[in-house]
């Protein structure tokens, strides 16, 4: 990640002053520091309602029977996570949340799954092979209609605007596929 | 249009249900519902608030980066290698802007759209549509998930998030080929 850091600053500078527009360069980066804050600010609502369903379901036992029923699932995924750990549902909700398109409820569950796997985790600071999978499986698109995609398609008057989905799903098949594997393959050579 | 209806009143009802029948299921199982919720929700602010360095640092980075027109300048050297692998040159910025920004990948879907000669029916349009759907944020998803529980070394994370955009994206261009060409 220093790298990947480093590397968009540098390209962005060397590019702004070949292309003659070094102001771009600054004005662009304003504009994301901002856009940073603006998102995590509009995350507040949303994460606290989900947090606070999630502590509801905790109380009731809810929590813990989900995390029972999927264990079957993950356990070959998830190998270290001990059986009914509320980690365990965190990830099942947020990967059902995702697959639903329901994105607002997908991101507090994924954090609050990352919260209950970073209690697994011995080295504070590095991410674990676990934590590393489950984010693997979230940078696949996991949303079984792109709705968004369609209802723009729809609005450009396509002839055929949901002819994209299966396609789509297909192509995510293929990227989660891949990103588990790799997950799973690197851990080992990445410490 | 049908699929998409059916699947958006689904995703609703499974919205509403959870919304009513954790704290229903949560009182009729004796949990003092309103006050757990409170309790859970207080660290909603929190998580929020921890997350912003965060973004605030891959974001700055990424805006400084599209700002002075790098993307363009990349897409223009590579467009002439990716052109003939069924990539073509109107699709390609949205294919590198896609694990930086999900706004900026749709706004460029948009723009494919509204150009006269391409449209959402053109093997562009169509291409840039199933390329849309089956990647993901990934430097996003990585800097909000890790940043909630401040973990700073990815190890092989990013490694393994842009291989899934780059599968799909590849997948997305043999589909694109093998339908559309």
């Amino acid at each position: 990640m220093n790298l990947v850091f480093v590397l968009l600053l540098v390209g962005a500078a060397i590019v702004g002053a070949v292309r003659g527009d070094v102001k771009a360069v600054g004005q662009g980066a304003f504009e994301g520091a901002s856009q940073g804050v603006t998102l995590a600010i509009g995350l507040i609502g949303v994460m606290a309602l989900w947090l606070g369903l999630m502590r509801v379901a905790e109380k009731a036992g809810l929590v813990e029977k989900l995390a029972r029923a999927a264990r079957p699932v993950f356990r070959p995924l998830f190998p270290t996570i001990p059986d009914g750990h509320p980690a365990i549902s965190a990830m099942l909700l947020n990967i059902a949340a995702n697959m639903m398109g329901l994105g607002n409820a997908a991101t507090p569950f994924g954090i609050k799954a990352m919260e209950e796997l970073e209690k697994l985790n011995p080295t504070p600071g590095t991410a674990t092979n676990a934590q590393v999978l489950f984010l693997a499986i979230n940078t696949a698109s996991l949303q079984l209609v792109p709705t968004t995609v369609i209802a723009l398609r729809a609005s450009a008057r396509s002839n055929d605007p949901a002819e994209v989905l299966l396609p789509t799903l297909l192509a995510t098949v293929c990227a989660l596929t891949v990103a588990i594997l790799a997950a799973k393959l690197l851990e080992r050579v990445w410490k | 249009m049908e699929v998409r209806h059916a699947f958006e009143i689904a995703s609703s009802w499974i919205l509403i249900v959870l919304l009513v029948g954790i704290p229903l299921y949560g009182w009729v199982k004796g949990v003092k519902v309103y006050e757990a919720f409170v309790e859970g929700a207080k660290e909603g602010f929190n998580v929020a608030v921890r997350i912003i360095p965060f973004l605030v640092a891959i974001l700055a980075a990424v805006g400084a980066f599209r700002g002075a027109g790098a993307m363009d300048a990349l897409a223009k050297v590579l467009a002439p290698i990716t052109g003939p692998l069924g990539l073509p040159a109107e699709v390609l910025p949205m294919a590198l802007v896609r694990p930086l920004s999900g706004s900026g990948a749709l706004g460029l879907l948009g723009n494919i759209f509204a150009t006269p000669g391409l449209g959402p029916d053109s093997y562009a349009g169509r291409l840039g549509s199933v390329l849309q759907g089956s990647t993901e944020t990934t430097f996003y998803v990585l800097s909000v998930y890790c940043g909630s529980v401040g973990i700073v070394r990815y190890r092989h994370a990013l490694a393994a998030g842009l291989l899934a955009d780059f599968t799909g994206l590849t997948a997305s261009v043999i589909i694109a080929r093998m339908l559309w060409a």
